[in-house]
């Protein structure tokens, strides 16, 4: 099939940014990123800068890869991650416009690449149990309700990739955010932090520059390990409930 | 040639680690705070490491090239870790696992090593529930378990089909809040490129920050690496893209030693390659193989008109189709070990049975499996005389409520229902076994430097059993490497802090430029990736699923060949300061130019065929594998050299279990 | 914003229960009496103060997070995708045109009021401004009616995000409620503005 790509170009977070056009011609067993390989390999034969983007394990679990395509993060298809989209998707003289995540805590880097260390540092400011190695006790001495132990996993399949973010107006991380502070709040092992944890990891998020919550579902929508907005709303939950009950400064 | 001593500590086998790490020296306290550590890698195996030895007091500092430690390989394990809980009753204990580790890497590892590792195995679980890490659990509340390929109790702690995320989510989580606490400092997308030494002692590493192009050089009192496996070497493995054996390749040119290269493993089960822009590979799970069975057609006709689009799976009557693995393995049928069921899928292919475009494919059916729950439901619902779509439809749903997630990873990938047709698959590599030579303390023959997790070569012989690799990352992360590190650091509490600005530094820090303008400067016409793509096919070709003396010598030459060409026609677009995948890439295919060769030589040198590594020459009548206990029971450690590496030998010792051929029929 | 909001929300059955009097038939007796009740008496005086304050703080709130949220996102898309309901992205448009829509409405009967523009009628002894005199006259002009009712479809739509959005916000959500909560808002979001459609439809229809 016969492609028109507009391409976002951009060499750094300083530089302007400009759609480029290329015309390609693809398979449709290609992955999305396959099709991208060829592009760049083309690119490098006529010693022009391939197009970078980012991808490691293109099976859908590290987060890595990030492209808005039509105005899609992560594409047109529900529950998958770029790395994942295969061009039968796609027809035959379809235009295809490629773009970065847009968000100011995101910074770009080149072309579609962007800066996520926002995410690791709201994860530093709380999302762990204080636990040092050695500490443990049996793994069998908590038992866990299994529809608990499975909703707590729900929330811990995020990959971190930021389409949610990508995706909301306001450029919120409130899916993120609460995906972690709900995974250690529904087990018992998390319970013990989960005040302090959601006062800090939101003061964190809110230090990063994420927007405010104005709860438009786009990030639920858009989000490839299809977590849900109900964890947006039992962090509410919870940190009001903390920020009422606190005693301490965080 | 080197002395290579182990440094297994005396003892009874079971005995051996709680009286070696009762009689260790140790740091004290006051002397941590003084003491750097560089951990290169945050995997399973760098993260628990470097959380562990935060916690226990040391200014360590944390390396990986990814955006994030939550980014590395680790993240794609799917299936499971096993350890030896025994929660199931059914028999398993320290000693069950140690044996079946043993067994299954066909007697090529070390005792010692592989023990310890049982031992600490059921930690492991411990420390991850502790940090919430989500494993599968039972109605009563207690952790689930499933068997794995191999052996014969239920051991393999899960998490949905996401095993390895939630453990590497669980060690980032520890490691994040150690960085919280300024006892680990990170560095993301910093690349280490060298390694130094000072007096013979591992004391630092220089870093390119892959953002500008910098190198920055990091000193410390001892370094650790834990940058995982070289599988793409093969350029096409199930492995992520980035991962590479540049840091460990570096180590090998300050002196480490590689051991045991040409162990690699062959997973049977991955989706084939669909065309020549191929990337990667995508694993399928070996659970699969409970209810899948693998067959080609009988007739090289059929299975022609079959590449050809003529025919489907579904024109082959029963007669026609060869169920090899059932009839060649009658015991074990479709359930033998991943290098048996892997070789076996290339002799069909080899036959000229093969069912894709490219030729390399067999079908993995789960008709039968449909048709058989279908009729198991509608007994147990009481329909009596069901039709055949009641069949289908009931079995369906049970095939689907046991591997749903990977029947829709199937159909996203290859775009046909597997329900209905029989999933094609393939062997594709997707781990390695061997890695840096490490003793009892992982530490390599260089002092002061460490390797853990994948990157080393240590406890899977020349073949691993599903779901241990996790387990051997965070044992070698959380619970060996802190003490042993010990007792290395306990004659170092006197050292001051090293300096970056001794000459070592300024000599391998100009090196390392050395070698970046080299291939900058080259200015040829041929994009890495493409010289990777044709490395990759050499070494499958000749240092693949079987390998002959012929073939390794061609394969040779051809990677030298190619070597030179990369070093004459190699062109990277952009400049060596600025953000350059391009250069990244090239730099790391530098490395697998070398490393490639160097597994050829190894592959030459074992003149026997042993789990993952099946030479055509040593092979019994029926075309099994036939080990040489009398001439290779050792671990081949390797010192590179451009014109003829060298090698090292360290003689294993088997004191407690008797060394027997493994019989799968 | 959730606490204005719900506030807010609540204010608004009351006002049509109030305004559904115009429609009882009696030439606007019972309706005058009412808003001279409302005008009048000190607490619902205090109330209403405390109404205007929050539309007040209500819409400033949303112009902050407007524009914080707008730096925020950065730069836009090329391609703007569907992924969430047009209400949902759009609540600052359609606040602003609620806005000056409540400008207007304010103009047109309680500032006349308050200066005493309106001409007095006489009910049981009482004088009292005749109110609804005044509302009769303007839903007799189409332009006004239209306008009204457009107005009120405009508020559906915020309020239909605005509903349920407060109670995520609050964090009020349960498995088992969070169906209800949204068939709620929905259900409110259509009921209440039309409600305040049908008067002016109706008193329009009625002076043909
Ligand atoms: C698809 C798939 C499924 C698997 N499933 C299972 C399973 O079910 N059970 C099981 O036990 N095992 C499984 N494995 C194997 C297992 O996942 C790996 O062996 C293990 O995770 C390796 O961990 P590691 O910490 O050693 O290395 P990795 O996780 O690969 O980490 C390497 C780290 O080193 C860093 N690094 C590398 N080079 C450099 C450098 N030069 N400079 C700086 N940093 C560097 C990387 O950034 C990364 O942080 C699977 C493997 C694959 C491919
Ligand atoms: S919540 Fe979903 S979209 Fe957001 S980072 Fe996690 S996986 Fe990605
Ligand atoms: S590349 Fe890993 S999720 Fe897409």
């Amino acid at each position: 099939m016969k492609l028109t790509l507009k391409v976002w170009r951009q060499k750094s977070k300083d530089h302007k940014g400009n759609f480029e056009n290329h015309q390609i011609e693809a398979s449709e067993h290609m992955s999305f990123l396959e099709m991208m390989d060829v592009l760049n390999e083309r690119l490098i034969e006529k010693k022009a800068d391939p197009i970078a983007f980012a991808h490691d394990c293109r099976e859908g679990i590290c987060g890595t890869c990030n492209m808005v395509i039509n105005g899609k993060p992560h594409g047109p298809m529900k529950g998958t991650t770029v790395c994942q989209l295969h061009m039968r998707e796609f027809n035959d003289g379809d235009v295809i416009v490629i773009e970065p995540w847009r968000a100011a805590a995101f910074p770009i880097i080149k072309d579609l690449v962007v800066d996520r260390s926002s995410f690791d540092r709201i994860i530093q400011a709380g999302g762990y149990i204080s636990v040092n190695t050695g500490q443990a006790q049996d793994a069998n001495s908590i038992p866990i309700e299994k529809d608990v132990a499975a909703q707590a996993m729900d929330a811990a399949t995020c990959i971190g990739c930021g389409a949610c973010v990508a995706a909301c107006p306001n450029a919120s991380a409130m899916l993120f955010t609460s995906a972690k502070v709900n995974h250690l709040a529904l087990l018992p092992q998390g319970q013990v932090e989960s005040s302090k944890r959601v006062r800090s990891m939101v003061k964190q998020m809110d230090e990063e520059g994420f927007g405010a919550c104005s709860n438009t579902g786009a990030c639920e929508v858009e989000c490839p390990k299809e977590i849900s907005i109900e964890n947006i709303a039992a962090m509410n939950r919870m940190y009001i409930a903390a920020v009422v009950g606190q005693q301490d400064q965080v | 040639m080197i002395n290579l001593d182990p440094k297994i500590p005396k003892g009874e086998l079971g005995e051996k680690w709680t009286q070696y790490r009762g009689t260790m020296n140790l740091v004290a306290p006051n002397n941590k705070r003084r003491i750097d550590i560089i951990v290169v890698g945050t995997g399973l195996a760098g993260a628990s490491a470097a959380a562990t030895l935060g916690e226990l007091g040391y200014n360590v500092k944390a390396f990986t090239f990814h955006d994030s430690p939550r980014r590395a390989h680790s993240i794609a394990a799917q299936g499971g870790i096993n350890a030896a809980k025994n929660y199931q009753n059914d028999g398993d204990s320290v000693y069950r696992l140690f044996y079946d580790t043993i067994k299954g890497g066909d007697y090529r590892s070390r005792e010692a090593n592989v023990h310890r590792l049982a031992e600490v195995s059921v930690n492991i679980i411990d420390q991850a529930v502790a940090q919430g890490v989500p494993l599968a659990r039972e109605y009563g509340g207690l952790l689930a378990n499933r068997s794995f390929g191999g052996v014969q109790v239920s051991r393999t702690f899960y998490a949905k089909g996401q095993t390895g995320q939630q453990l590497l989510l669980g060690a980032y989580s520890a490691l994040s809040r150690q960085i919280s606490l300024g006892n680990v400092r990170m560095y993301n997308r910093h690349e280490m490129v060298d390694l130094v030494k000072v007096d013979g002692k591992a004391r630092g590493i220089i870093t390119r920050n892959l953002l500008t192009g910098k190198l920055d050089r990091h000193a410390a009192h001892c370094v650790v690496l834990a940058t995982g496996g070289y599988g793409n070497v093969f350029y096409l493995s199930t492995n992520a893209m980035g991962c590479n054996v540049t840091a460990a390749w570096r180590a090998v040119h300050r002196g480490a030693l590689m051991a045991n290269p040409c162990y690699t493993q062959i997973h049977p089960t991955c989706i084939p390659q669909s065309g020549s822009y191929q990337s990667k590979l995508t694993l399928m799970s070996e659970s699969l193989r409970n209810d899948g069975r693998v067959w080609v057609p009988n007739k090289v006709e059929d299975a022609e008109a079959i590449r050809k689009g003529q025919k489907t799976a579904l024109d082959i009557p029963e007669e026609d189709r060869d169920y090899y693995l059932e009839r060649r393995y009658p015991a074990f049928g479709n359930l033998v070990p991943r290098d048996v069921a892997s070789r076996a899928a290339k002799v069909a292919c080899d036959e000229g049975k093969g069912v894709v475009a490219t030729g390399l494919g067999v079908y993995l059916d789960f008709a039968s499996a449909i048709e058989r729950y279908g009729k198991g439901e509608a007994h147990s619902k009481g329909i009596h005389n069901p039709g055949k779509d009641v069949i289908t439809k009931l079995g369906e749903e049970v095939v689907a409520a046991k591997y749903g997630n990977l029947f829709d990873m199937y159909f996203k990938i290859t775009g046909e229902n597997p329900y209905k047709m029989p999933m094609k698959i393939y062997p594709a590599v997707h781990y390695t076994m061997g890695g840096l030579w490490v003793d009892y303390n992982l530490e390599t023959n260089v002092p002061g430097l460490f390797a853990l997790g994948e990157c080393n070569f240590s406890d899977h012989g020349a073949n691993r059993l599903g779901a241990s690799a996790l387990m051997q990352g965070l044992a070698d992360g959380y619970f060996v490497i802190p003490y042993t590190i010990g007792q290395f650091l306990s004659n170092e509490i006197r050292t001051p802090k090293i300096s970056d600005q001794l000459p070592e530094f300024e000599q391998i820090e100009k090196e390392a430029q050395a070698r970046i303008d080299r291939l900058m400067n080259i200015n040829g016409n041929q994009s890495a990736e493409s010289f990777h793509r044709r490395l990759g096919a050499i070494v499958w070709e000749y240092c693949g699923m079987s390998r002959s003396e012929a073939g390794l010598k061609k394969g040779r030459q051809l990677i030298r060949d190619l070597r030179s060409e990369f070093y004459k026609d190699l062109f990277i677009p952009g400049t060596k300061d600025e953000f350059n995948p391009e250069l990244e890439k090239a730099l790391r295919v530098a490395d697998f130019l070398e490393l490639g060769e160097t597994m050829m030589v190894d592959a030459l040198d074992r003149n026997e065929s042993c789990g993952g590594h099946f030479r055509e020459e040593y092979a019994s009548s029926e075309g099994e594998a036939a080990r040489n206990d009398a001439d290779y029971t050792y671990a081949a450690a390797w010192e590179w050299n451009e014109t003829e590496p060298v090698l090292h030998k360290e003689k294993l010792e088997f004191e407690n279990v008797e060394l027997k051929t493994r019989s799968y029929k | 914003m959730s606490l204005t909001g719900l506030f807010l929300i609540t204010f608004l059955p009351v006002h049509l229960l109030g305004n559904f009097l115009l429609l009882a038939g009696d030439g606007g007796e019972a309706f005058n009496v009412y808003a001279k009740f409302m005008t009048g008496n000190p607490l619902i005086k205090f109330i209403s103060i405390g109404l205007y304050a929050f539309i007040v703080i209500h819409a400033i709130q949303g112009v902050i997070v407007w524009r914080v949220n707008k730096a925020k996102k950065g730069s836009r898309y090329a391609v703007q995708a569907k992924n969430t309901n047009w209400a949902a992205s759009n609540m600052g448009i359609l606040g602003t045109i609620i806005l000056v829509f409540i400008l207007i409405h304010m103009y047109q009967f309680w500032l006349k009021m308050k200066l005493g523009w309106i001409p007095p009628v006489t009910i049981d002894g009482v004088e009292m401004s005749n109110l609804y005199a005044t509302v009769s006259g303007i839903y007799s002009n189409l332009f006004f009616v239209i306008f009204y009712v457009v107005s009120m479809v405009v508020i559906g739509l915020h309020l239909s995000h605005g509903f349920q959005s407060a109670f995520q916000t609050l964090g009020l959500n349960h498995k088992k409620y969070t169906p209800l909560i949204k068939a709620l808002g929905t259900g409110y979001s259509i009921l209440i503005p039309l409600g305040f459609a049908v008067i002016p439809v109706w008193m329009y229809l009625a002076q043909l």
